[in-house]
């Protein structure tokens, strides 16, 4: 659960020390190269620094503080870049954090093999092959993935999931699989291995954080696209201004000229856009989910469609009791007692419940020790469908399905009561289920068990609405109990007595309607429709088949994070938008410096648009390039947090956001530079400049 | 101002008009013509042996192309040759080979830049079966790449249309029907439209004077329909012949902005085709609006401008009350000139009613600015196609912003389409840029600047921008005919209009072929008044961003300068 995850502060000393050394070693041009855009910044600086050494080299004719200003920008340049990769190292190292808690978990080395005969063989366990079968006692250290064969055991699974509470681990079900890396706590079991040493889910796990930052994303390679045309567009836009000054004869520094091209290059853009990727990727780690791949998480940002569980998504897992409704001529205190007794042995949720209302409703309970201990307790199966009790004097309490229930009523001779039928239909129909509860098979009334709808989730699926999401709940119910509960939850549809392969049908349709289909499935099959989903997200509890075939494993096994996913889908891609729209919108301002600065000189007249009154033509292209490489790192907390998001929908998004990074990106530089002119201005007088 | 206004008014209503007609051709649905032109374009398939067939884009592409190399290789022939041809009364030489290949290059493309004049340089079959015969093709080539291109936004396949059968339908039923009309109503105005040759006259001074005849309204009609431009004389549509009064200014004005706008419209209703009776529709309404917007910001620019006059001549003693009147006709004064002027510009039409070279620095910038942009309206359906690739990058932006991966009409935008919008955007500067820069740095390009300091560059700026944008209008001024500005300017006008037409039709062809995803309130709304907002926005900072040095350094500079 996200309250279990200590929450980190965002960036600790440590992490400051290695990334300022890990952005210095990112200056190694060959690396550079994989963002174009700081590559022409890298490239500039070099240049600048050639001037700097000697100030004729290209041929121009040099002042005498050229030097001087030359060294000023190179050495601006250089900070540009280091804060680009700074941004970077950031970013990263949020990452490596989680792979070394990780990494210290993969310390198993040898494995109890159970040979076909019995015997017991220790083996490394990189030795382990698919297949195998491994014994595991309390403390030890599950070696791989794998599926319980035997026995039944608690397991730890805090290494990866973050959840201290160990889990119940046994044979069948959904709780028969085993990660490698965790550690049994109590008893022992038997586990069949299913992965090869070095793809477990673990290794896959550690890989993809390390590796998030290796892969860019399709979006990512798309909007890099866009920021390399758009540095092309402006090294055009300098290196023809060249021959035109010359023509005009309006000497300008090649330094200057250098400092317009970074401050046109969307260097903000260009130098957050890794951090921006390999941030929004740690927050899908961060937040206990795995994702296989950055399409992914990317793909989550468009879902159209929510397909849910209504059991453990919408509602909780376990029905609760909530009225007593009894038949015509019964009196409210006998069901209540009948009701009681038939659960006073059942240890079922359900069970609790009943009990636990009745006693709310002040049941007669003195007597409740010696009836547990003298009756005997009919549990449910699957062939009966009741439970209850059989007193010493004979007397039998049950409580079950109708039709049982009613079954055995009409065999024992009873009449059935008028009003039975009313109130069954009265329960189903309000999204309850319906338990009927019978004294020595006549029949005295309904409880009313019903679904509880996760607290907020309403609220929730207005959110998802006004976002444009549809919901879809599925669900075993029959059709008025589940249109009950898709009315309370608030749903924009469902699927009544839903089978497994029905969701796949549900998903194929939906993406027939041009859909993006987001599920979250657990079991073996639910596998098939995982994997024909979008975005498929497996709890980890749920079979191997199941984690396999969804794009996104939940460590947490909280199939309503989903919604929560699709939020961080969104974030990742509106903090690339939001980044991208504020550094070209910085350009303006910049323009309105650097222009009338270079131009000044021969064209007095350029003061006229000289609109910000900055002092002198250095200071004003010293401010716009220093601009330019502080609103870098003073952009980084909002690169690796993501831009804050609330649901509502797109149009209003867009202006809200329009009115932040466009709008403000327009005017913040214009008070950013003015103020560091102002700085600039006394200064550089003193050193002559 | 009243004169635009009308003027304005009286468009809109026609140019939906045009654009469900346009809309009706392109979707093959009955218009009243039908009867006749059926018949006749069945002729021309069978004569031709078009088979009708669909065709996926590339091989619409490269239809497109082969058949513009064809018309290309004929034209320069009989350029080269024509003077041993019929038809020329007025005996006119064989044009020069670099003069011929930018002539050609220019009508094919669409661009009519003229380094030549008319009168002295073509003879009439010249004029006839290369000029006026290209503006019909190359008008028609603009459209059906147009046509194509829409028909792939909507569409779900990337097998649709016929280059051909695109080509002969423009022709017979939008360009020949409109062309008729208008060449009518001009030679109701006094254009005159005969074979006989110049006639030579004495004037009232005593002098004589070779009067220069011809079938100019025929070409005046196509050359202003097809956004085509290159005048029949040297001094295109300032001329009386071309253009003899403001009534035939108006006429001339309207048919400049008729088909482009109508494009729009067109392919607004192809977007919105399951909605029955729509007038305009709501998705070409909001680029419709973004285009009319950069279009009337340009104009109220101009004609402030020159309605404020130069202060220079203003301290000379000639009053500028009237405005800038120099190089404008007397008949079309200041509203008449600087409406032409900002259509004939945003429109890339390329016709001129006064000289542009000696508008006012600021109306100088606009008309440039519009050619640089060179989206707003545009010409003949390129101008649409441009303005896409702008709204393909404002949506991904746009997209970006509200948290979705970007889509416009169910189609996903990814990397391979960015790749080729980044790079569509990236020609046009691209050429004006580095041409302009190369013709400032040799002493070939800067021989025929006639002007020193910052106008010479405006002239050079403005040269370029006309030839990659396929405008035609010239700076004039410029000593252009040499070999240095014929082959440039040729090569500008080329890879300005073969490239981009290439890649748009690439990218919608990937559009075509892609899965539709369907539109929810989660998805970005690109039919609204936001959307044109963020839509001429973002065309204006590109634009800006990527000329405003070299503006600086030309017309802002000129501005400031005699404002000092």
């Amino acid at each position: 659960m996200m309250e279990t995850t200590p929450k980190k502060s965002f960036i600790t000393m440590d992490m400051m020390k290695g990334s300022i050394l890990g952005a210095a070693k990112k200056l190694n041009p060959l690396y550079m190269m994989k963002n174009p855009v700081m590559f022409v910044v890298e490239i500039g600086f070099l240049l600048v620094l050639l001037l700097t050494v000697s100030p004729t080299i290209l041929g121009t004719e040099a002042g005498p503080h050229d030097r001087l200003y030359n060294a000023i920008v190179a050495a601006i340049l250089f900070v540009t870049i280091l804060f680009s990769n700074f941004a970077e190292s950031i970013a990263e190292g949020r990452g490596k954090a989680q792979v070394q808690t990780l990494k210290k978990t993969k310390t198993v080395t040898q494995a109890r093999v159970l040979l076909a005969d019995g015997s017991e063989v220790m083996k490394e366990a990189h030795e382990l092959t698919k297949g195998e079968i491994v014994l595991v006692y309390a403390g030890e250290v599950i070696p791989n993935d794998g599926e319980v064969v035997d026995g039944i055991a608690t397991v730890d699974e805090s290494a990866i999931t973050g959840e201290s509470a160990p889990v119940v681990k046994e044979r069948g079900g959904d709780f028969s699989s085993v990660t490698g890396g965790t550690t049994v706590t109590s008893d022992w079991l038997k586990i069949k291995i299913t992965s090869l040493p070095g793809e477990s889910f673990l290794d896959k796990m550690i890989s993809l954080i390390e590796g998030a930052s290796r892969k860019k994303t399709p979006n990512e390679i798309a909007l890099n696209t866009l920021l390399v045309s758009l540095t092309i567009v402006f090294v055009l836009v300098v290196v023809t201004l060249y021959p035109m000054t010359v023509f005009l004869k309006v000497h300008i520094p090649i330094a200057t000229f250098i400092a317009l091209t970074v401050c046109l290059i969307p260097t903000t853009i260009g130098g957050l856009l890794s951090a921006i990727g390999i941030a929004g990727m740690g927050r899908v780690t961060q937040f206990n989910v795995i994702a296989m791949s950055g399409r992914a998480v990317e793909a989550c940002g468009d879902v159209d469609t929510l397909i849910l569980d209504k059991t453990g998504t919408i509602t909780y897992g376990n029905r609760m009791a909530s009225e007593f409704f009894p038949v015509q001529h019964v009196h409210q205190k006998e069901l209540i007692r009948a009701a009681w007794l038939s659960s006073l042995t059942d240890d079922t949720p359900e069970g609790k419940s009943i009990l636990s209302l009745a006693q709310k409703l002040s049941v007669d309970a003195s007597d409740k020790e010696t009836i547990i201990q003298s009756s005997e307790h009919i549990p449910f199966t699957a062939q009966t469908r009741m439970s209850g009790l059989t007193m010493p004097d004979g007397t039998t309490v049950r409580k079950g399905a109708y039709d049982t229930i009613k079954n055995e009523s009409l065999k024992a001779g009873y009449p059935l009561p008028e009003d039975l039928e009313k109130l069954v239909h009265q329960v189903s129909s309000a999204g309850g289920t319906p338990l009927v509860v019978a004294k020595n098979s006549r029949i005295l009334g309904v409880i009313y068990l019903k679904d509880v709808v996760k607290s907020g989730l309403k609220e929730r699926f207005e959110q998802l609405r006004a976002m444009g999401i549809k919901t879809i709940m599925c669900t075993g119910d029959n059709p008025l109990t589940a249109a009950a509960i898709a009315k309370e939850a608030g749903v924009d549809g469902f699927i009544a007595e839903s089978k497994p392969e029905d969701k796949i049908q549900v998903i194929k349709e939906e993406q027939a309607l041009g859909k993006i289909v987001a599920m979250t499935g657990d079991g073996t099959n639910d596998a098939p429709a995982l994997a024909q989903a979008n975005v498929g997200l497996a709890m980890n509890s749920g079979t191997n088949a199941a984690k396999e075939a969804a794009n996104m494993v939940d460590l947490d096994s909280n199939p309503t994070k989903i919604i929560e996913i699709v939020e961080i889908g969104k974030k990742l891609l509106m903090t690339r938008g939001a980044l991208t729209t504020f550094s070209i919108s910085n350009d303006v301002a910049k323009y309105f410096a650097i222009i009338p600065a270079m131009l000044m000189a021969a064209i007095p007249e350029m003061d006229v648009l000289n609109i910000m009154n900055l002092a002198s033509p250095t200071s004003a292209i010293l401010a716009a390039l220093l601009f330019n490489a502080v609103i870098i790192p003073l952009l980084i907390p909002v690169a690796i947090k993501g831009v804050n998001y609330e649901p509502m929908s797109a149009s209003k998004l867009l202006n809200k956001n329009l009115l932040i990074y466009g709008l403000g990106g327009m005017i913040t530089p214009f008070i950013g530079i003015k103020l560091i002119d102002m700085i600039l201005s006394p200064i550089l007088p003193m050193i002559g400049l | 101002m009243w004169q635009i206004a009308i003027i304005l008014a009286i468009y809109l209503p026609l140019v939906i008009l045009a654009g469900h007609y346009l809309f009706r051709v392109t979707m093959h649905q009955k218009t009243f013509l039908d009867p006749v032109l059926d018949k006749a374009d069945r002729l021309i398939y069978k004569i031709s042996g078009i088979k009708q067939e669909n065709m996926t884009g590339k091989q619409y592409v490269l239809a497109l192309i082969l058949s513009n190399a064809c018309m290309i290789f004929v034209g320069y022939v009989l350029l080269r040759i024509q003077s041993v041809l019929f038809l020329n009364p007025n005996g006119i030489g064989n044009m020069e080979a670099t003069l011929s290949f930018n002539t050609i290059i220019s009508f094919m493309t669409n661009t009519n830049l003229q380094h030549y004049s008319g009168e002295s340089g073509l003879s009439y079959l010249s004029q006839m079966l290369v000029i006026t015969f290209m503006m019909f093709t190359s008008a028609a080539t603009g459209y059906a790449a147009c046509m194509a291109f829409c028909r792939r936004l909507v569409a779900k396949t990337d097998t649709i249309g016929n280059f051909f059968v695109d080509f002969v339908r423009v022709i017979t039923r939008v360009l020949m029907p409109l062309s008729v009309g208008v060449a009518l109503l001009l030679v109701s105005q006094g254009s005159p439209q005969t074979l006989s040759g110049n006639q030579t006259v004495e004037t009232i001074e005593g002098k004589m004077q070779d009067i220069a005849l011809g079938p100019v309204a025929s070409l005046e009609s196509i050359k202003h329909v097809g956004t085509n431009g290159g005048g029949f004389n040297g001094a295109n549509s300032t001329t009386p012949f071309e253009n003899p009064t403001a009534i035939s200014n108006i006429i001339e004005i309207l048919s400049m902005m008729l088909l482009p706008g109508a494009c729009v419209v067109a392919f607004s209703l192809m977007a919105a085709r399951r909605k029955k009776n729509t007038l305009f529709g709501k998705q070409g309404l909001a680029i419709f609006s973004a285009m009319a917007a950069l279009f009337l910001i340009g104009l109220t620019v101009i004609y402030a401008a020159e309605q404020a006059g130069n202060p220079i001549i203003d301290s000379l003693g000639i009053n500028q009350e009237l405005g800038s009147m120099e190089g404008k006709e007397m008949r079309f004064g200041i509203p008449q000139s600087v409406l032409f002027t900002a259509v004939t510009t945003a429109f890339t039409t390329g016709s001129v009613n006064n000289m542009h070279d000696t508008l006012t620095p600021v109306g100088g910038l606009v008309a440039m600015f519009n050619m640089m942009l060179n989206v707003v309206f545009g010409g003949k359906g390129v101008g649409l196609m441009n303005m896409m690739m702008y709204v393909l990058l404002t949506i991904f932006i746009a997209c970006l912003m509200i948290g979705r991966t970007p889509q416009f009409l169910g189609k996903k935008i990814e990397e391979k389409e960015m790749k080729l919008i980044a790079l569509c955007i990236l020609i046009h500067p691209a050429i004006i840029l580095l041409f302009s820069a190369l013709a400032v740095a040799t002493a070939a390009g800067s021989g025929g600047i006639t002007n020193p300091g910052a106008h010479g560059l405006s002239q050079v700026l403005y040269e370029y921008a006309s030839a990659s944008a396929n405008n035609g209008s010239g700076f004039e001024g410029l000593s252009d005919n040499s070999y240095f500005w014929n082959i440039t300017t040729g090569l500008a006008m080329f890879f300005g209009r073969y490239l981009p037409i290439i890649i748009q039709l690439a990218v919608a062809s990937l559009l075509a072929k892609k899965m539709w995803h369907s539109d929810s309130t989660g998805t970005l709304k690109t039919d609204n008044a936001m959307f044109s907002f963020l839509l001429a926005a973002i065309v204006l900072l590109i634009g800006a961003l990527t000329f405003l040095p070299a503006l600086a350094l030309g017309p802002i500079t000129e501005h400031l300068q005699i404002h000092r």
